[in-house]
């Protein structure tokens, strides 16, 4: 793909708040699913003629099922609190890409439908009928959210853009204008199992691959079953993880501290892909049908414990979602949680003395690490609230000697998001990509200069791939971005635990 | 019975059913609309008690607006802390014996009104002055503020610069109460005061003064960071 036209955001020496450019993403606008993707999950293939009216049915069907969406939508008093937390405003200064702003979007129309106050006086409470020019709006703003639940934070009343942005793109789609990128990746998940769509023999043939890679690096046959009935973990991993840089580095950490820790796992054809796709588009019934592969793997392999690798939005689905949408999952070994992260079992692997680690085997780097945002927003490790950013930077500290955090409000809560989650990880994005990145960009670049950190740890999938994307725009190297469990991997001490 | 003060007594009725039936109805749907998901915002406290002092702290001291905004938090939170010392303190015209916290605070209240306004006055200032708050302002929020206004300048000039007959008004307000209705002041001051607040009740169910009763309702403040511990199933319908 021919580099798009578009400057990439100087990084500036301290964190601005730009001044708003009305119009400045207007042109972001990802390409629409074709008919197939969109019938594959249900959605009619193209805009149907009386998309107004079947709009609207829709909003008011989610409206009746979804607490959050009605509350969020009445309880905006536009104080404000939210307008400079975007990472997507702040790398563009489009006004729409506020979270209030982008919310308003959907929330004018609710009024002008759904609140006496929007049917008699639409102009005095900023109500609007749904337009040609409105619907348009939507499929271009909310397609500039990654869902990221930043906003969610400072928000006084709680209101969530992301579940604002879900519902919209929900009724997007219901009326034909779904999204390409995220579209198809479910129908492949539907078809084949995997984001990929990589067949059975081929990923048969990558992990088999994989353990001869090791064996030779190493000396020790550290496996990497697949479909293994009776086996006591079943992993469920993005798709990444099988096949490019830095993911596939973090598989074999996971395939290191198994083989070390003694755990007879497996891999799943069924259920080879963590992500659920079904969150971005806010379609509760395809995030459902993904989900309940998860089960389905489960007991067909006869697996006592259910382990997610590292990918942010799949740990939200799994940790917030799954017992609701595929559980309950009583036919598991009950003295673990389900699911379990995969950073929560090394982390209690290394807690019990289990791993015998040289943090020196990586010395040549020095780490800090991106709290990706799903995890860090929605969900939780261990078992005190928090315990999704202590536990990563447990184990970082376990396995490296130099490892910095970014700017405080930079990281845990308040992380940004990489700029590629939510759906938008997709080349007709590269612009949004880019500048949606600039916050996190500014916060690693800091700490470049104070610390001379080397290299960002993540444990998403997404914020990978994105990172390294992006992190050439900025002046740094793709290969800057790193597994959590590469790091992991590098410092286990393979052979027999004394 | 002068038609000035049937027309209030009807008015301040009406205003009334609408605000308790409307706050009523609003509530009912909230509560009874499933939250399918739990989608708490984490870090979020593990148990109920834990989710009653997250809600607890927002009500009380704003904290998710402190974290976001300081000069909107420091405006916001002296607006509304000032207003529950007036509308305490006004509760002295509702109660015979007066109430003792309305009498308490019967010293302050006054002051309490000059610094709600302070504090309107500030967030207002904002929707100016933020080309970011400006944008997302429409007019319905420059006239809630106008209206908070006006009720809060015109009950302080009625304590400074041009007192009613708060006698002769404590009688009106006790008639409302036990259907035994007396002639109300006829002080324009006064007056337009009363007007405003029936206006103001009138509104609030079909405002964003829903946010009082929403914040309680919002499942990302309301839920218990708890779904490995206890599977959530609520009756749905997709």
């Amino acid at each position: 793909m021919a580099k798009a036209a578009f400057d990439t955001p100087r990084i500036p020496d301290f964190p601005e708040i730009p001044v708003v450019v009305e119009g400045a993403m207007g042109h972001s606008r990802p390409f629409a699913a074709a008919p197939e993707h969109q019938e594959a999950l249900g959605f009619p293939g193209r805009l149907v003629e009386d998309w107004h009216d079947r709009a609207i049915a829709r909003m008011g069907e989610l409206l009746g099922r979804s607490r959050g969406l009605r509350v969020f939508l009445d309880s905006c008093v536009k104080c404000g609190a939210c307008t400079d937390k975007c990472h997507y405003f702040l790398g563009t200064g489009d006004p729409k890409n506020m979270p209030v702003a982008r919310q308003d979007l959907l929330r004018k129309v609710y009024r002008r439908h759904f609140t006496l106050a929007g049917k008699l006086f639409p102009k005095l409470v900023g109500a609007a009928d749904l337009t040609e020019e409105v619907l348009e709006d939507w499929y271009r703003y909310f397609h500039q959210c990654s869902q990221c639940r930043r906003c969610s934070v400072f928000c006084p009343y709680g209101i969530d853009t992301a579940e604002v942005s879900m519902a919209g793109r929900e009724i997007l789609a219901s009326v034909g204008l779904g999204q390409k990128y995220s579209n198809e990746i479910i129908g492949k998940v539907h078809k084949i199992g995997n984001n990929l769509g990589l067949p059975q023999p081929a990923l048969a043939d990558t992990l088999e691959g994989l353990g001869e890679d090791v064996e030779e690096e190493t000396g020790v046959p550290v496996r990497f079953p697949l479909d293994e009935e009776g086996a006591e973990v079943l992993l469920v991993t993005p798709s990444a993880d099988f096949f490019a840089e830095p993911h596939v580095d973090g598989l074999i950490g996971y395939a290191k501290v198994f083989h070390q820790a003694g755990i007879r796992w497996t891999l799943s054809t069924r259920a080879s892909e963590a992500a659920n796709f079904g969150l971005f588009i806010g379609s509760y019934e395809n995030m459902r049908k993904v989900a309940l592969r998860v089960r389905e793997a489960a007991l067909e392999l006869g697996v006592k414990r259910l382990v997610f690798g590292e990918c942010g939005h799949a740990w939200r689905v799994a940790y917030s979602f799954l017992d609701t949408l595929a559980g309950p999952f009583d036919f598991l070994d009950p003295r673990y949680p389900v699911p379990q992260h995969v950073v929560e079992v090394t982390h209690d692997l290394i807690r019990r003395g289990a791993l015998t680690l040289d943090r020196s085997a990586n010395d040549e780097r020095r780490v800090t690490f991106h709290d990706s945002c799903n995890v860090a927003r929605a969900s939780r490790m261990g078992d005190v609230p928090g315990g999704q950013f202590t536990l990563p930077r447990d184990v970082l500290r376990a396995v490296c000697n130099h490892f910095f955090d970014m700017a405080p409000d930079t990281i845990g809560e308040g992380t940004f998001c990489c700029g590629g989650g939510g759906g938008l990880l997709t080349d007709d994005l590269v612009e949004l990509r880019v500048k949606g990145a600039l916050p996190r960009m500014q916060a690693f670049r800091e700490v470049v200069e104070r610390h001379r950190v080397t290299h960002i740890a993540a444990i998403c999938a997404i914020c990978k791939s994105q990172f390294a994307k992006v992190l050439p725009y900025y002046g740094f190297e793709m290969d800057q971005i790193l597994s959590v469990h590469q790091l992991v991997g590098d410092a286990i001490v393979l052979g027999r635990n004394d | 019975m002068p038609i000035l003060t049937v027309a209030f007594a009807l008015a301040f009725y009406a205003a009334t059913a609408i605000l308790v039936a409307g706050l009523a109805y609003k509530i009912a749907q909230y509560a009874r609309t499933p939250a399918l998901l739990k989608i708490p915002t984490t870090p979020a406290p593990l148990t109920r008690a834990g989710v009653a002092a997250r809600i607890a702290r927002e009500v009380v001291l704003f904290e998710s607006l402190f974290k976001a905004a300081k000069w909107t938090w420091l405006f916001g939170w002296t607006f509304h802390a000032a207003l529950l010392v007036v509308l305490v303190g006004h509760l002295r015209y509702f109660t015979e014996p007066v109430w003792a916290p309305a009498g308490l605070v019967q010293g302050i209240a006054p002051y309490a009104g000059l610094a709600m306004i302070a504090g309107l006055a500030g967030l207002w200032a904002r929707r100016f002055l933020v080309d970011r708050v400006r944008y997302i302002s429409a007019p319905s929020d420059h006239l809630m503020l106008a209206l908070l206004v006006a009720i809060g300048g015109s009950g302080v000039a009625m304590r400074f610069a041009a007192p009613t007959d708060v006698v002769a008004l404590k009688a009106f307000v006790l008639g409302l109460l036990y259907f035994d209705w007396q002639p109300i002041p006829s002080d324009a001051v006064l007056l337009l005061h009363l007007g405003l607040v029936v206006a103001l009740m009138a509104v609030f169910p079909f405002s964003k003064l829903l946010h009082a009763p929403g914040l309680f309702f919002s499942p990302t403040r309301n839920q218990a960071d708890d779904p490995r511990e206890r599977r959530h199933v609520v009756a749905r319908t997709p």
